[in-house]
């Protein structure tokens, strides 16, 4: 059986970088199998993610737009799959956390990667003193 | 007339409407006709959830928007008409009697169709439908995204996108 646990799916190159920086880091690339919407039709891309799920076997979907086509195309496939978990917005931290997640299923670390990623989202050197400051020009 | 651009995608609304055209259009609404997704209240659910919650989606059949255009168009809010099909947009122009423009946003490969632009594959039919539209007087383009060049149909159906 596969040891891919999860799908990225996305615009462009997008899937394709981020799992590249996933085996940079991580020396990992056993964990995701990427998928482009590139030059698809909303029909072929449930088909290809239908697809991709299916030779997992995969419980996550991490995708880029929440109004992307892939997430759209990842719901649909919730919708037959209720346990399937559809992660939107994903960044490189997410995925580092989900690689190296020890949870007892890809649900629960899905959502510890969620909030790993959340939490990576910020302005560096920011602090609550600073928060309004802008700089004059 | 504030709607910005009358749209065929066969993704209907995606990151390109949303975010590629949204954002530098300040889209404030969008008008969605397809007869599938007006049936559905789940497919609309699954297009609302795409959306900023401040960007309004109307869910319309062709003959429901046929009805509700003239309320959209003096909207003074910019906003967006689309389409999934060339079909569908042809029949909401006769239907209505008012749209002027027509873009080609997004229709891809499918059996039977011949690339004529990297995101744009038609059938001879659709070709006809297209034409029948711009000898009705409707300015054809493509332009999938704001930073490429509008394309005209002779430009499109000769493939000049692809040069």
């Amino acid at each position: 059986m596969s040891s891919v646990r999860a799908v990225v799916a996305g615009h462009g190159d997008f899937a394709a970088g981020l799992l590249s920086a996933v085996l940079q880091i991580t020396g990992r690339d056993d964990v995701f199998v990427g998928l482009s919407n590139r030059a698809l039709s909303a029909q072929d891309v449930d088909r290809a993610l239908r697809a991709a799920v299916a030779a997992g076997p995969v419980q996550v979907i991490f995708t880029d737009l929440p109004a992307g086509s892939c997430t759209m195309a990842a719901r649909r496939l919730q919708r037959e799959d209720p346990l399937l978990v559809v992660v939107t917005g994903v960044n490189l931290a997410t995925l580092l956390d989900f690689v190296f997640s020890e949870g007892p299923d890809a649900v629960s670390a899905a959502g510890s990667a969620v909030e790993k990623g959340r939490a990576a989202l910020a302005i560096a050197g920011a602090s609550p003193a600073r928060g309004g400051e802008t700089r004059d020009h | 007339m504030t709607i910005e651009m009358y749209r065929i995608d066969d993704r209907l609304i995606h990151g390109q409407v949303v975010v590629g055209w949204g954002q530098p259009l300040d889209l404030q609404f969008i008008v969605l006709v397809d007869e599938e997704v007006a049936a559905s209240d789940w497919e609309q659910e699954l297009y609302r959830m795409g959306v900023p919650p401040e960007m309004e989606v109307h869910f319309e059949s062709v003959a429901s928007a046929a009805t509700r255009l003239p309320g959209f168009q003096a909207d003074p809010r910019p906003g967006l008409l689309l389409t999934g099909d060339i079909n569908t947009m042809a029949r909401l122009v006769e239907a209505s009697g008012s749209i002027q423009s027509v873009t080609l946003g997004g229709i891809h490969h499918k059996p039977g169709r011949m690339q004529r632009l990297r995101y744009v594959f038609l059938t001879p039919s659709e070709e006809g439908e297209l034409r029948a539209l711009a000898r009705g007087g409707v300015a054809v383009s493509a332009q999938d995204v704001p930073a490429a060049r509008a394309l005209t149909l002779d430009e499109v159906l000769g493939g000049e996108g692809n040069r």
